[in-house]
């Protein structure tokens, strides 16, 4: 059993995180993901661990379904049933010049120990931050002290940039050489960042998050097409080249289950009388 | 005059269980294990014995059973094997103990059915006080919780060592409780067998995964000694073009969410599983069966197991593909996918494949099955489980990063013993890759004897 030690809502549905656990502070790395269950009911679900403390660790958590309202609905003091990782394999960090790293969305909280890491490694670290709109914009603040510059955009314009991340990274591009690209996000956000990076024939690293069953490497449900091979998520990645992401079948394989989901969250929100976290 | 037959077991009516998931196979009465005991010769020789990896004590049990002194056959079933009640239900006795049994070579008779009166005796939960040896100040950790795992062990608790095991999911008991379905070993069972084995003093310590949550160096040098259970692991795929469309799924995946995360009782249990009207299965083993009898009972229409070689070389279990046949499962013989093919949303609706025939034996005394020129056709199918076996896991490497391979990627172990290194051994299919339940307990059991007396020595 693992406790919750906190939890704040940091933008509408988003909830900041910090579990307790006894050792994945020793081990985590940049880039590793968590599987949680919250009880004998729940499904296993990944997370990445967006930092780490003595005996604790933090995630951050969008509300889009059963599950995860299930999590962020846990208070403080309670406990949640299983907290398996570090898993996947850690960002290959190293000092590479300029670098730009690009957080899309809720993809924004995974990138943080990245571009800390990035920073820390002495690399000229360009941070692209988007959303849909300001108000789901996290982690602003605390990337600041890690980044050279920051970009923001948001599709609607209330703050930065009006558009997508390609937009500023167009604009990053033009401007300088970029030696390493780090992409994390919704997939379709992390398609097109690759594209821009395979034209100006740049290394994009990008997260991937498909389904994932146990996340040991033994079900093959995350398994993803790379340079013509076919990879597990959980044990080869999470993170790839970008580049060489058969992007679109990807992309529909994880909408497999959305008639499933919208059944799960419908039978739960009915249960719950309408009431959500 | 011993009888024929079989006491035959009572099971559920094929038209009524293929609607849930309880179990087929209903176990015999008191009256029905003592006929059915009776049929024993007691032979001197016990060749029966010899047929079983753990070396239980045939004969013994059956007279213990017969002479309705319950109690005494359980301890006897117990002292050589910790988990009777799995595999009274799914070893291949006929592979094994009932194939040397001396009744089966009278012409016309079949075997002592050994197998249903080891479930008979294990299912009266006669709790016993284990003969515990005094503790020995050596600790060991096993790693992987599923077979070989817990009867090493529980073993190895038996002789007073203390033991730790490391298991990587929530829950104990390997593909005992994510492969193999409720309906041919209730979880009941499977946790109820584990509680024994807590009983004798083993720690189990869960959501550890060695290499990721806690590096092999770090339980080297905390333990006297090491055993690696950790199973075959991933999924093969065939790699045929289409093989990442949507409702394409390894068995591993299909059985998981099913059996361990319980998705057959959707939307109570979160996790979802696929339920589909035309499901093919590929393969023809044990998996392949589990798979395509669980499609059936998520409610599929139709579910057709496609096997590239023939009914004569299939290596399922005689007795599960009765069962499935019986539960209107469609075979297709000599039949092999060659292309999936999909719709523009990426879903599978429909398999190439092409017909089979059989030429000369190949290296596993099978013979080859070679493709007919200009046979190809199309099933048409809104699922596909590919059942074709497993390969070692991609984590081995990173894990025990010291451990010898051998050529086909598993560990290099000596065959008696399981020993690998100095105070590292290794069992079941991660060391023979895809293998039976109980040869794992086998491999638990003699490296669990080896481990004893390297650590007396080493004293």
């Amino acid at each position: 059993m693992y406790k919750v030690i906190s939890r704040e809502a940091i933008a509408p549905d988003t909830f900041d995180i910090w579990l307790e656990h006894p050792n994945i502070h020793k081990r985590a790395k940049p880039g590793q993901f968590l599987i949680l269950r919250l009880d004998e009911f729940s499904e296993r679900i990944p997370l990445t661990i967006v930092s780490t403390a003595e005996g604790r660790l933090r995630v951050i958590i969008k509300t889009i379904g059963k599950s995860t309202y299930k999590l962020c609905a846990v208070k403080p003091g309670e406990t949640i049933a299983d907290i398996v990782g570090p898993l996947g394999n850690p960002s290959e960090i190293d000092r590479f010049g300029t670098v730009c790293v690009i957080g899309g969305g809720v993809g924004i909280a995974p990138l943080f120990p990245i571009a800390k890491a990035l920073k820390e490694a002495g690399n000229r670290v360009i941070g692209i931050l988007g959303a849909a709109k300001k108000e789901l914009l996290i982690m602003k603040d605390e990337f600041l002290p890690h980044l050279d510059e920051l970009y923001i955009t948001t599709d609607d314009g209330s703050e930065g940039i009006k558009g997508t991340v390609t937009v500023a990274l167009q604009k990053v591009l033009k401007k300088e050489k970029v030696e390493v690209i780090w992409a994390i996000g919704p997939m379709v956000m992390m398609k097109f960042v690759s594209l821009m990076a395979a034209e100006n024939n740049t290394l994009c690293w990008v997260s991937l998050n498909p389904i994932m069953v146990d996340g040991t490497g033994m079900c093959g449900a995350c398994r993803a097409e790379v340079g013509e091979e076919v990879k597990f998520t959980c044990v080869h990645g999470p993170e790839f080249d970008g580049r060489k992401v058969k992007w679109d079948e990807l992309i529909k394989r994880q909408y497999q289950y959305r008639e499933e989901e919208k059944r799960a969250m419908e039978d739960y929100l009915k249960e719950m009388g309408g009431k959500n976290a | 005059m011993v009888e024929k037959f079989k006491v035959r077991m009572r099971e559920l009516a094929p038209s009524e269980r293929v609607n849930n998931f309880e179990e087929v196979a209903l176990g015999y009465t008191k009256e029905e294990a003592i006929t059915e005991a009776n049929r024993c010769l007691q032979c001197k020789h016990k060749p029966c014995v010899s047929g079983c990896p753990v070396g239980i004590d045939i004969p013994g049990f059956i007279k213990a059973l017969r002479e309705g002194d319950i109690e005494k056959s359980s301890r006897i079933l117990k002292d050589a094997n910790n988990l009777p009640a799995i595999c009274g239900r799914v070893c291949p006795q006929e592979k094994q103990c009932e194939l040397a049994c001396v009744v089966s070579k009278i012409p016309g008779s079949e075997p002592v059915a050994i197998g249903r009166l080891e479930r008979f005796v294990a299912d009266q939960n006669i709790s016993l006080e284990t003969a515990m040896k005094p503790s020995v100040n050596k600790r060991v950790a096993i790693i992987g919780a599923g077979p070989a795992g817990l009867t090493a062990a529980a073993d190895l608790a038996k002789e007073g060592f203390s033991v730790t095991v490391f298991e990587a999911f929530h829950t104990a008991g390997g593909v005992l409780v994510y492969g193999i379905p409720e309906f041919r070993l209730p979880k009941e069972i499977v946790a109820k067998e584990v509680e024994f084995v807590k009983s004798l003093g083993v720690e189990f310590r869960f959501n550890q995964i060695v290499g990721r949550t806690i590096p092999f160096e770090e339980i080297k040098n905390e333990y006297d000694a090491v055993f690696i259970g950790i199973g075959a692991g991933a999924p093969r795929f065939m790699g045929i073009p289409g093989s990442n469309h949507n409702n394409i799924f390894s068995a591993s995946e299909y059985l998981t969410r099913t059996n361990l995360m319980k998705a057959y009782l959707f939307p109570r249990y979160d996790t979802p599983v696929k339920i589909k009207d035309r499901v093919a299965v590929i393969g023809a083993g044990n998996v392949t069966m589990d798979a395509a009898r669980t499609a059936k009972r998520l409610g599929a229409k139709e579910v057709h197991v496609v096997y590239r070689r023939s009914e004569e070389e299939m290596p399922a279990r005689i007795e599960e593909y009765h069962h499935a046949v019986e539960e209107g499962i469609v075979f297709h013989w000599l039949t092999l996918p060659i292309e999936y093919i999909g719709d523009i949303n990426n879903n599978v609706t429909g398999m190439k494949c092409v017909k089979m025939n059989l030429g000369e034996p190949d290296d596993s005394g099978r013979r080859r099955p070679i493709k007919v020129e200009g046979s190809e056709f199309v099933m048409e199918v809104d699922m596909v489980i590919e059942a074709i076996g497993q390969t070692p896991n991609a984590i081995l490497k990173a894990g025990f990063p010291t451990v010898r391979l051998n050529k086909w990627g598993n560990i290099d172990a000596d065959e008696a013993s399981g020993r690998v290194e100095e105070g590292i051994y290794a069992g079941g299919d991660i060391v023979t890759g895809s293998a039976t339940v109980i040869e794992a307990m086998g491999a638990g059991k003699r490296s669990a004897r080896a481990i004893k007396s390297y650590l007396l020595r080493k004293g």
